[in-house]
Parts: structure tokens; sequence; C-alpha cells
């Protein structure tokens, strides 16, 4: 508790800017749906195309980014005990290490993976 | 509530010490009595597993045996692996997490005391819930490893595999609720002065084994979430016809899997590198390359999972990938052999029955980790899989392994946990007996497999070379039976002698020495202060002698210790009652039934009078 | 929910005779970041699952002709802002204005039941479409991710409503303010859950 007293003064402040920020990061989200697949492609069916291909990497970007002020603003990592920090990077660390291990095994197995198929 | 608060401590020391024995032990929150019970269960399911492997190793005496059907053999390996792997070696370290873990890093308790009782009952009863399939004739009989779709309801449609399905998840949350529990008790509960760098190495061992459960526990329960979503609700997570994939409940296991060995193998290791220096009088050889060695052990033993599935067809990027990380364990597991053998090398060695077991241990630990090296070479584990080499290696590693270093730790600590001494005599005795007995049943089972033995076949028709070895770890498996009735012999002599143990019997390196045997609940009059590794050592050079002198038992005056607690009892009910209502309540026809809707709200009751019970305070003595 | 328990667990008594703890920090609040890396090995399992087996149901219905994100979306907003109201609930509690945190407390426990009949009627209205818990392999991993992340969540509202009606009883003064932070801990964390599980499952439905 003692760590991020001096914090304390402008919190309100700041998680309100944060709020704001995930708000929007959400909004964006949502609206590159719409622009990709939802009701706005057939308004800017251009900007659709030109963002479908890279339509996971955003959005996966966009949500880390929330990701990121969530944990380090609202669950106050930033001020915190940097072993707290450690603990949940090691975690998400061996997370990650499953799911994307996961995924390639699997999708090496349905030949997706590995130009030319399976070898 | 108020007026408990308010009641003279006088009252409630007075209260608790009428209460009958019965009551007292399942109340308690005290580290030390919860991890004796945890030591006696263990033991006692142990002993299950035994007599389980007693009846396979009678079937498979001589070729075409009758002896116990099919369907019931089936049933007595897989509860013979479920048994000994989750129900004895998990919890004989966790008796020794709990009653030594405390005293090690000069703490009078765990973080969490009411927890921690909570672990042991969800334990005992998960344990007690698998085996009473027994009762039922239904006991799991798909395989340790649950592999699906035999697992699922078309293949094994009966009972069976719901004991082993809901039974491995009550006995999950006993783990990740005891990971949690160790891990802040470790980081945050040590003594002053005891800086990380300065724990003793099983301390070290227990911090980074619960890493390991908390972070692999969970995937076993979304995998075992996933196949009861098969059996119970009809989903098709793992049938074909589905769309499901067989492969993912595989991966799920081992992903679980590779790092619950490490589980079962690293308390092993800090209990020698625990026992080595003492018997040396000599410090622990490369402490921090042990230290780094575990946790780099521990790393990789989540990226290596799938060297048990190399006859899967994963293709030969896996295949190659799995295997060379495989190997590179064997880095970090041969520093920690060089390190006992240099921790030896010019020590003046006290062979005393802890040092033989765990001279033992270095010995068989290395063959079953030679053996293991030649699973993670991929072709040639195309040979190995499936077959009695595979089921001697792990033996090798299990039982040569973390059994002995139990044992060795066992005759270690006793005085500590009992204040009493076990013999020494029947303790070589009961060494020797086991080294003979555990060689001849396993030794034997590397030849059968190369010769091509399928490992959990009923039967084995005579004339393809596995007669001969059979028989022996027939005969081994019995002269085994009989080391462990020694050491049952030796508990008993040792209960029923007089004779008391001092404080500190081997002239040890760590906190738990200098206070008396068996410890005051309150385990430390005064709380210790480290100033250095191998701490004790440290205290007795600077008095400069060679024992500290007896502690004499304080009173305990104005230290507070935890009340007893009914709830953490409660809680291990409700959650049994929870998933025992999958059981009998027919799910798939409505949901949630009776018992498992009474089994949440209990639980949910308990947790709230547990939350708000009196503050817990009392005064052990006035 | 082991968790819970021993958040609520030890230190209640008196500060004379708390021992010193080796690290800074609360045992209780190192529990509870302890629980949450676990609980990320538990989220990345069953998404795993839920990827794995995107694209390969055999049957219908799949995620195009199901999901609408106008609702979903509505229910991402008021986690978010839940996680917003806790953070200025715990401001309160830690400077002893009662008032400020009685007042954002009350909101987050609101969307916490927002969020969670939100999802209930979700369910429903799938269920009325036709997609069973056991329909297929998507309404399967469908429903155990998002159900699980919904147990969380209803979990998370029961404790924060627990620590409320404490609250409103004048028993969380600022020296007790942890009480909050880690129910607040766990609060962030789950809605990090749901930032994960909003985009993967139901905007790159399209994709699988």
């Amino acid at each position: 508790m003692a760590g991020h007293a001096d914090a304390a003064h402008s919190n309100a402040g700041k998680y309100i800017q944060i709020a704001v920020v995930l708000f929007a990061l959400t909004a964006l989200e949502v609206a590159l749906y719409e622009v990709c697949y939802g009701g706005l492609k057939t308004m800017a069916p251009g900007l659709g195309a030109s963002l479908e291909p890279w339509f996971v990497e955003v959005l996966l970007l966009l949500s880390a980014f929330k990701f990121w002020f969530v944990a380090m603003f609202y669950m106050h990592l930033k001020f915190d005990m940097k072993l707290l920090s450690w603990l949940f990077l090691f975690s998400l660390i061996i997370a990650v290490i499953v799911i994307g291990a996961l995924i390639i095994l699997f999708g090496y197995n349905r030949g997706l993976w590995w130009p030319g198929g399976k070898w | 509530m108020a007026t408990t608060v308010l009641e003279p401590t006088m009252t409630r020391t007075a209260a608790l010490a009428k209460r009958s024995v019965l009551v007292d032990w399942l109340t308690t929150v005290d580290h030390k009595k919860i991890g004796i019970m945890y030591g006696a269960w263990a033991f006692f399911f142990f002993v299950i597993g035994g007599v389980e492997a007693l009846i396979i190793r009678a079937q498979l005496a001589r070729p075409e045996a009758t002896l116990v059907s099919p369907e019931f053999y089936n049933q007595l390996f897989t509860m013979h692996g479920t048994t000994m792997i989750f129900l004895a070696v998990m919890p004989l370290s966790a008796m020794f997490f709990n009653f030594m873990i405390p005293l090690l890093i000069g703490a009078r308790d765990v973080a969490f005391p009411r927890l921690n009782a909570m672990s042991l009952w969800v334990f005992v009863l998960g344990g007690l819930f698998l085996n009473a399939s027994f009762l039922f004739g239904t006991a799991p009989n798909g395989g340790w490893f649950g592999y699906a779709p035999l697992s699922g309801r078309q293949y094994s449609p009966g009972p069976h595999m719901d004991f082993w399905v809901l039974g491995l998840q009550i006995l999950g949350i006993a783990s990740l609720a005891a990971g949690v529990n160790f891990f802040t008790t470790i980081l945050n509960m040590r003594a002053r002065g005891m800086t990380l760098m300065r724990m003793p190495m099983f301390v070290w061992a227990t911090l980074i084994t619960q890493v390991l459960v908390l972070l692999s526990f969970p995937v076993i329960t979304v995998a075992l979430i996933l196949l009861m979503a098969d059996r119970l609700f009809g989903s098709g997570f793992f049938v074909t016809a589905m769309g499901g994939d067989p492969m993912l409940w595989q991966h799920l296991f081992w992903v679980f899997g590779h790092p619950e060995v490490y589980i079962l193998i690293l308390p092993a290791f800090g209990i020698i590198s625990e026992i080595l220096p003492v018997f040396s009088r000599k410090p622990l050889f490369g402490y921090s390359a042990m230290v780094f060695s575990s946790a780099f052990i521990a790393f990789l033993g989540f990226g290596v999972w799938s060297h048990h599935m190399f006859s899967t067809g994963m293709g030969p990027l896996a295949d190659s990938f799995f295997s060379l990380a495989t190997m590179l364990i064997a880095i970090p597991t041969g520093v920690k052999i060089f390190n006992w053998i240099g921790t030896l090398w010019g020590g003046s060695l006290q062979f005393k029955t802890p040092m033989y077991f765990a001279l033992g241990f270095i010995a068989m630990f290395i063959m079953g980790g030679l053996s293991g090296v030649m699973h993670s070479v991929a072709p040639a584990d195309l040979q190995q899989t499936d077959t009695y080499f595979v089921v001697a290696h792990f033996h090798y590693v299990l039982f040569g392994g973390s059994i002995l270093a139990l044992t060795a730790g066992a005759y270690y600590w006793w005085p500590k946990m009992f204040g009493k001494m076990l013999d020494e005599g029947l303790g070589k005795f009961h060494f020797w007996t086991t080294m003979i007995g555990f060689n001849l049943t396993f030794f034997p089972m590397h030849f059968a497999g190369l010769l091509g033995m399928p490992r959990r076949v009923y039967t084995y028709p005579s004339g393809l070379g596995f007669d001969l070895y059979n028989l022996m770890a027939t005969v081994g498996a019995f002269f085994l039976a009989f080391s462990i009735l020694v050491f049952m012999w030796n508990v008993i002599k040792t209960w029923r002698s007089s004779e008391r143990a001092p404080a500190d019997p081997w002239g040890g390196a760590t906190l738990e020495w200098t206070i008396p045997s068996p410890p005051q609940e309150w385990n430390f009059d005064d709380e210790p202060v480290v100033t250095e590794r191998d701490a004790v050592w440290g205290m007795k050079r600077a008095a400069g002698v060679r024992m500290l002198p007896e502690p004499v038992a304080g009173d305990g005056k104005g230290i507070h210790m935890p009340g007893p607690s009914w709830w953490p009892l409660v809680v291990s009910l409700g959650i049994l009652s929870f998933f025992v209502g999958f059981m009998f309540d027919k799910p798939w026809a409505f949901p949630f039934g009776p018992v498992t809707v009474f089994g949440l709200l209990l639980t949910t009751f308990a947790i709230f009078k547990w939350a708000y019970e009196a503050p817990d305070a009392h005064a052990t003595n006035h | 929910m082991t968790t819970t328990t021993a958040a609520l667990d030890h230190h209640d008594h008196d500060d004379a005779h708390a021992h010193h703890t080796s690290l800074p920090i609360d045992n209780r609040k190192l529990a509870i970041w302890t629980f949450i890396g676990s609980e990320c090995l538990f989220f990345a399992t069953l998404i795993s699952t839920y990827l794995v087996y995107a694209g390969q149901s055999v049957k219908g219905p799949f995620p195009t002709d199901i999901f609408s994100v106008g609702l979903v979306t509505a229910g991402t907003a008021v986690l978010l802002f839940s996680s917003f109201f806790v953070v200025m609930a715990l401001d309160g509690a830690q400077k002893g204005d009662r008032k400020k945190m009685l007042t954002w407390l009350s909101l987050t426990v609101l969307c916490g039941v927002f969020f969670a009949g939100m999802q209930v009627y979700e369910f429903w209205h799938f269920y009325h479409l036709g997609l069973g818990y056991s329909t297929n392999l998507f309404s399967a991993s469908f429903y155990t991710l998002t159900g699980f992340h919904g147990a969380h969540v209803a979990l998370g509202t029961l404790w924060l409503a627990t620590i409320l009606k404490d609250a409103i009883k004048g028993r969380v003064p600022p020296k007790k303010a942890l009480n909050l932070e880690i129910a607040a801990l766990y609060w962030h964390f789950v809605d990090v859950v749901w930032i994960i599980i909003f985009p993967v499952v139901y905007l790159m439905q399209m994709r699988s």
C-alpha cells in the first residue's frame, strides 16, 4: 500500500484519462470489425479491403494496449513491487507459449503451416 | 460472534484444552499436525497402491495367468498409477512442505493456516472418493493419463472414468490452494536476514515446485473439465465424429503431465541437498548452481511435453524441437548430480540411515535419468514407447528417485517430527532390502521392454523371452513389500520406545535443529535471525561449539497462534459434495442436480463463515 | 474460490502481534497475485481450445450465424467501466472518503450484475437460435470459455457486494482498504481476460 502512496494524488485524473483511452480503443476495435466485415463495409469498401489482411494483427495489438493499460495502472503494477510484475509476466509468457505452441502444432498437422504443407 | 472476541483468552485456552483428540485433529490449523496427517494419509494410500502393484505382479508372474479378470486388471494398473502419483508421492512431499518449511525458514506457521487445513481435507476426501470406486466395482480403468477417446463416454460407458475425472479435479483444488499458500509463505514469512540466496535448498525446491503446480494444474483442470463435458454433457471435444481431436487431450494432459513429473522429483532433489551436506560435514557444493539448475529444469519442463507423444506422428519439426529441448534438461540435471558428488568429495562422511538412502537415491536416479535421455531420441523412443522399458524408466526415477529421497527425509526428520529416533539397525536393514527388492523388480523390466513386452497387458504368451524377467520382477516386488514391512516395524518399535531424541541429533545446519524435538506449537520462542547460509553451523562456529546447548522449552507466553476452525473441513465437504453430485445427479438430464447445488451452497456458506470467523489469535499459554 | 477465503484469512488480528513479512507486501496481496498468475494458465488453456477448434465444427450454427456485435459491445464497455469504477472506489477507501467509496463500489457491483445478466440473456438467446451446449464443437468451446469467464464475473460480483455490505456498516476503514484492493485486483484480472476474449471470440469470428 505504501508503495504507491506517492501516486495517490493524481490518481483520479489519471484513472479517468485511462478510462477514456480504453473506451476509445474498444471503439476502434469495433469500428475495425465493422469496416472489414460489418455494416460499414458497404460504405467504405476500399478501406475495408485494405485493412482486412491485417485485421487479426491490428486487433491483437489494440487489445494488447488495453491489457497493458489495465495491468499497469488499474492493477498498479507500475507503482507496485517489481516482483508482482515479474510474477504476472512469467505466467503470461508460459500462457502465451502454451497457446502459441498448440496453435502451431495443430495448424501444422492440418497442413496450414510451413510452405508446401507437411514435410 | 462479538462475545467470542470479548471472551477472556483464559477461558478460550481452557476450552481448547478440553476438546477431544479427534476434534483437535479435525479442526487444527497447526502446520505440524497437518503435515503429520498428510504423511499418515499418504502412507495409507501408498500401501493401497502397493497392494495393487502386488496383485499386478502376481498376475504377471507367469504367462497366461488368470489370477484376476482382464477388466479388474485394467482398474488395478490405472489406480496404481493414479494413486502413487496423486495420493502417495505428491502428498508425501506435502508432508515435508507442511512440517518442515515453516521450521526451515524460521516462521511460526504458514501464511494461511486455515487454507492449509483445507488443502489437507480436500486431498483426503478426494483420495477417499477415488478409492471408493472399488466398493462399487467400478474403479477407473482407462490408464493414469486417461487418453481420449478411450476415456470418453463411447468407449468407457460406466462410471469408472467419472470417478477419475471428478477425483482428479478435487485433488487439483488441494494442490492449487497449497501452491498459493507455500509460494506466499516462502517469499514472505522468512526469518529476518534469510535472503533468498540464504534459504536452505529444500526451501528453494519447494518454492520452484509450487510455481510448477500453479502453472500446470490449471491446464489439467481445463482438460478434465472438457473430458467431463464430453462424458456428462454430450459435447464432442475429443469425439472425432463431431470434429473433435483426441490429440488435444494428449497435448493438454502432457502440458500438465511433464511439469507434474518435476513436481514429483524436485522436492526429492531438495531433501537430498539437505541431507548430503549434514552427513558430509561440509556445505552444499555449488549452492547457486543448484538454485539456478532447479529453476532451469522447471522452466524447460514447460517446453518438452510432446516427448511423451513421439509416436502420434506430430511430424519431424515438432519431434526435433521436443527432442532437443528434452536433451537440454540433461544439463541442469547433470549439474545437480555433479554438485552432490562434489559435496561428498573430501567430506567426513557419516554413514547413518538417511545418508544410505540419499546415496542410494543418487545411484538409482542416475540410472533412471540415463534411460530418460534414451527416450528423448525420437526414433529410439518409437521402439520403447508403451513397452516395459518405459515402465522400468519411470520406476527408477519415481521409486529410485522420489520414494528413496522421501524415505531418506523420513529418517532424517523423524526425530524432529516425533521426538524419537528411528532405529539405525532396522533402518539399514530397510535400506538393503529396499535396494535388493527394487532392483530385482525393475531392472529386468528394461530387458522385457526391449524384447517388446508392451505395458498394460493383462498377460503374455510363453516363449517370447518375457517369462524369466517377469518372474524376477514379481519376486522382487514381494521383496520390496517386505522392506516396507520392515519400515513399519521400525516405526512401531520407535513409537513404543521411551528414548527421547535430542534437539539436534545429526549436527544439522538449518533452523529446525535449534528448537526442541518435537517443536512446541509456536515453533520458535524468539523469532530467529539469520546471518548466513547454513545458519546453524554459523551459530555453532560463532559460539565455538560443536553442538548448541539443548534448548529449553519455553512457555509460549505472549505468543499468539491462530485458533482451530471447523470451516476448512466444511468447505472441503462442500467441494466433495459439489463434485460427487455430478456422478449421481445425472446432470445430462438436468444440468445441476440437488447434490451439486447443495455442495455449492455449503461451500459458499462455509467460506462466508470462514471469512467472518472471529479474529483467530489465541495466546498459547498464560 | 479458494483464494477468496485465503484473502480473508489471517492478519485480521491485533497489529502488535502481526509478525513481520520478508517483503514489503501483505501476504494476502501476494497470494492474490499468485492466484492470478495461476489463472492465466486456466484461461490460456480455454482460449487455446477455442482457437484450436475454430472452424472445425462439422455442423452449424457457426459463429457467423449467431453472433451480433451490438449487445456484447455494450457488455464489454460496461466491464471496462467497472474497472474504472473500482479503482475510484479503492481511491476513496484508501483516503477514508466513505461516500466516494460507497458510490463507486455500488456502481461497480451494478456493472457486474449487468454484465452477468447480459451473458445470461445472450446464452438464452443463442440457445433459442439452436445453439445448445453440445450442438457442435463451436458451441461447446464457446460456452465453456465464456461460461467460465461469466462464473468469474459472478464470483467477483459476489465478493465486491460483500465488501460493499461491510463498507455500508462502516467496517472498511482506510487501514482495511486492502480488503477492497485484493478484490479489485481479481476484478481487473477478470476484465483483462475479457479484453482478450472479446476480440478473439467475437470480432475474429469471420476468420475462422
